[in-house]
């Protein structure tokens, strides 16, 4: 099929001897949003992580934008050229201003030249609503502006697929919606998106597929719609009825 | 029915903040007497300050001998010898350099000290290619004046160099070289690559566990018998060699420290962004290591600069050497020769020493510019 851009077959992964992931399929189209939720230590991170091979799996395929990923630095380096990824913790380059934040990898990485590299770095914080920030520092920023820089630095090599690792949960409540909204702005244009991420709102608005992972395997899939108002495992309504109850 | 509660309309502030007034019996009390444990400290060293300074000033400068060309002007006075350190100014300066050729060691002292001068002061642009060419032209030009064979200027053997030149050559050449080769030694040590990691290990662990006098002396009297005939290196450079390596280890192991305090996000960020490993190390981990540590480097390097008095064990006169020599010397042997060459040797030193690490105050203060919120 050529419009799943990330196709993961059977894919499994070991920590000494535990399994973190088991028997993984996973097929996202181009401009698909998927949100992946689970319990602590179901194994979330790992699986995006493995998608852009910050983490190594051991077993069965996975392919993104048509690369397989495997052993060779070069499949790794042209799968990470395509996708973009955001961390709890911004992970910014304190040493860095947000611009060259911003700007470091497209001229190092991809080539840019530095004027259209800065115009594009500028353009990119524009739409995350803190062009005004970009000569200062990360450590001069609040956590939401943080983020929001990230997301920006991230989107600056012009990714086709973004990953989102729980981008919200090291922020306080009054910052979360404000990095929520340009994320719902990135999904209407279009983006593919793969977010681990406990906010059901988010999911309900942009989300096209749910997937519920419990203990390294994905053991429920569906629209938001349906996984919502009638899951079908005990441990998705469980899980709901914690995250949703209070 | 309470009505219901309106929040106060925000009432303009026009206040500027109080200036907080101290004044000098303010200050007293705040710093010096400010508690009964206090108190006793600063009339203790009050005390010690006026029992040790006045004699060391008098003994330096008012009993001073200050005029003279031998030493039969300072055999009757009590107090330090100043005609000794001008008339061996010269050899204290370049050591015994041909006196038709200090002119070149002068050229090399001016573009040195200008160069340095230049990336001190903080207005003057282009700071990255004056350090550039500090790098590398400069020890270019500096090899060439100083040794000479090259464009007509006349050799001048390394056994002639000494003095202030000596310590100069031995401290640049090793803080110089220490540092890339630090840094290499500390990615080594924590390279995926077992080999790599191994060799690194190995190579840090020995030469840190040797002290610097024996390896000195293996620079100069083995290390000779193991070359392959025909191959000579001039003994000094056989020292350089021995003081960037040794050097470099103890280097590695303050990197590493920086490189170990980086948090994992740093490297997750790097590489999801598609950064190589050398790419990342060069703009992101080094960057970030070498500023965290820049206060232990700097440490390193001056206790590297003090270090170079070591050579003098394998027949150099650095500038402690030099000093030493012209004080047991017959034409100066006198009570208070010596101790006015010490004296002076380590003024030298504390001044060179202190400017390190103002500078590297300054630099930890421009650096950190981005931490402020
Ligand atoms: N480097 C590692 N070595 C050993 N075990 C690990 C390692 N990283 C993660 N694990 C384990 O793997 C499991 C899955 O971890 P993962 O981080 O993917 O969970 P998660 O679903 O993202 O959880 P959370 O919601 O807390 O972020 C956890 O039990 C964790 O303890
Ligand atoms: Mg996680």
């Amino acid at each position: 099929m050529s419009d799943a851009i990330i196709q993961l077959d059977n894919v499994c992964k070991w920590y000494g001897d535990f399994a973190v992931l088991k028997n993984i399929n996973l097929t996202v189209k181009r401009g698909e949003k998927i949100v992946i939720a689970g319990p602590s230590g179901s194994g979330k991170s790992t699986l995006v992580r493995c998608i852009n091979r910050l983490e190594e799996h051991d077993e069965g395929d996975i392919v993104v934008n048509g690369t397989t990923l495997t052993r060779d630095v070069r499949d790794i380096d042209t799968v990470r050229r395509e996708v973009g990824m955001v961390f709890q913790q911004f992970n910014l380059f304190p040493h860095l201003s947000i611009l060259h934040n911003c700007t470091l990898a497209p001229l190092w990485v991809r080539k840019t030249p530095k004027k259209e590299a800065e115009a594009l770095a500028m353009h990119y914080l524009e739409e995350m609503r803190i062009a005004d920030q970009a000569h200062k520092h990360p450590a001069q920023l609040s956590g939401g502006q943080q983020q929001r820089a990230a997301i920006a630095r991230a989107l600056c090599m012009n990714p086709k697929i973004m990953l989102f690792d729980e981008p919200t949960s090291a922020l306080d409540p009054e910052m979360i919606g404000e990095v929520l909204e340009v994320m719902v702005d990135l999904a209407r244009k279009g983006m593919t998106m793969v977010c681990v991420t406990h906010e059901m709102g988010f999911a309900r608005e942009v989300a096209d597929r749910v997937c519920f992972m419990d203990a390294g395997e994905i053991i429920e899939e569906a629209d938001p719609e349906t996984f919502f108002t009638s899951p079908k495992r005990e441990r998705t309504k469980l899980f709901l009825s914690q995250i949703l109850g209070h | 029915m309470t009505p219901p509660v309106t929040a106060a309309p925000p009432t303009a502030f026009h206040r500027k903040r109080p200036v907080k007034k101290i004044g000098v019996l303010g200050w007293l009390h705040a710093n010096l007497f400010s508690s009964l444990f206090n108190t006793v400290l600063t009339l203790l060293v009050l005390g010690l300050l006026v029992w040790a300074v006045p004699p060391i000033l008098d003994w330096a400068f008012i009993d001073a001998v200050w005029h003279g060309t031998t030493r039969e002007a300072c055999e009757t006075v009590g107090g330090a010898c100043w005609p000794f350190i001008f008339q061996r100014f010269g050899q204290i300066v370049y050591g015994f350099y041909d006196e038709a050729a200090r002119w070149r060691v002068d050229v090399v002292y001016v573009f040195g000290a200008v160069g340095l001068a230049w990336l001190m002061i903080p207005s003057l642009p282009r700071k990255g290619w004056v350090g550039a060419a500090l790098l590398t032209l400069y020890p270019l030009v500096s090899f060439v004046l100083l040794s000479g064979g090259w464009f007509g200027l006349p050799v001048v053997s390394t056994e002639k160099w000494g003095g202030l030149l000596l310590t100069l050559v031995v401290a640049a050449v090793g803080i110089v070289a220490s540092l890339p080769l630090g840094v290499l030694l500390a990615l080594g040590r924590r390279s995926t690559l077992p080999v790599v990691r191994i060799l690194s290990v190995v190579f840090i662990e020995v030469w840190r566990g040797v002290p610097m006098i024996t390896v000195l002396f293996m620079a100069s009297s083995m290390l000779p018998l193991f070359l392959p005939d025909g191959l000579e290196l001039d003994k000094l450079v056989r020292a350089l060699i021995a003081v960037a390596l040794f050097n470099a280890a103890y280097m590695a192991e303050v990197i590493r420290g920086g490189l170990q305090a980086l948090p994992r996000g740093q490297y997750e960020g790097a590489a999801a962004l598609g950064f190589g490993y050398w790419q990342s190390t060069a703009l992101i981990v080094l960057p970030q290591a070498l500023r965290t540590v820049l206060p232990d480097i700097v440490n390193n390097m001056i206790s590297m600069f003090k270090d170079t008095s070591l050579v003098s064990i394998i027949g150099f006169f650095d500038l402690l050497g030099v000093i030493q020599a012209g004080a047991t010397d017959v034409d100066w042997t006198g009570p208070n020769t010596a101790l006015t060459g010490y004296l002076f040797a380590g003024a030298l030193y504390w001044v060179f020493c202190f400017s390190m690490s103002r500078y590297s105050a300054s630099l930890e203060r421009q650096l950190s510019q981005g931490d402020r919120r």
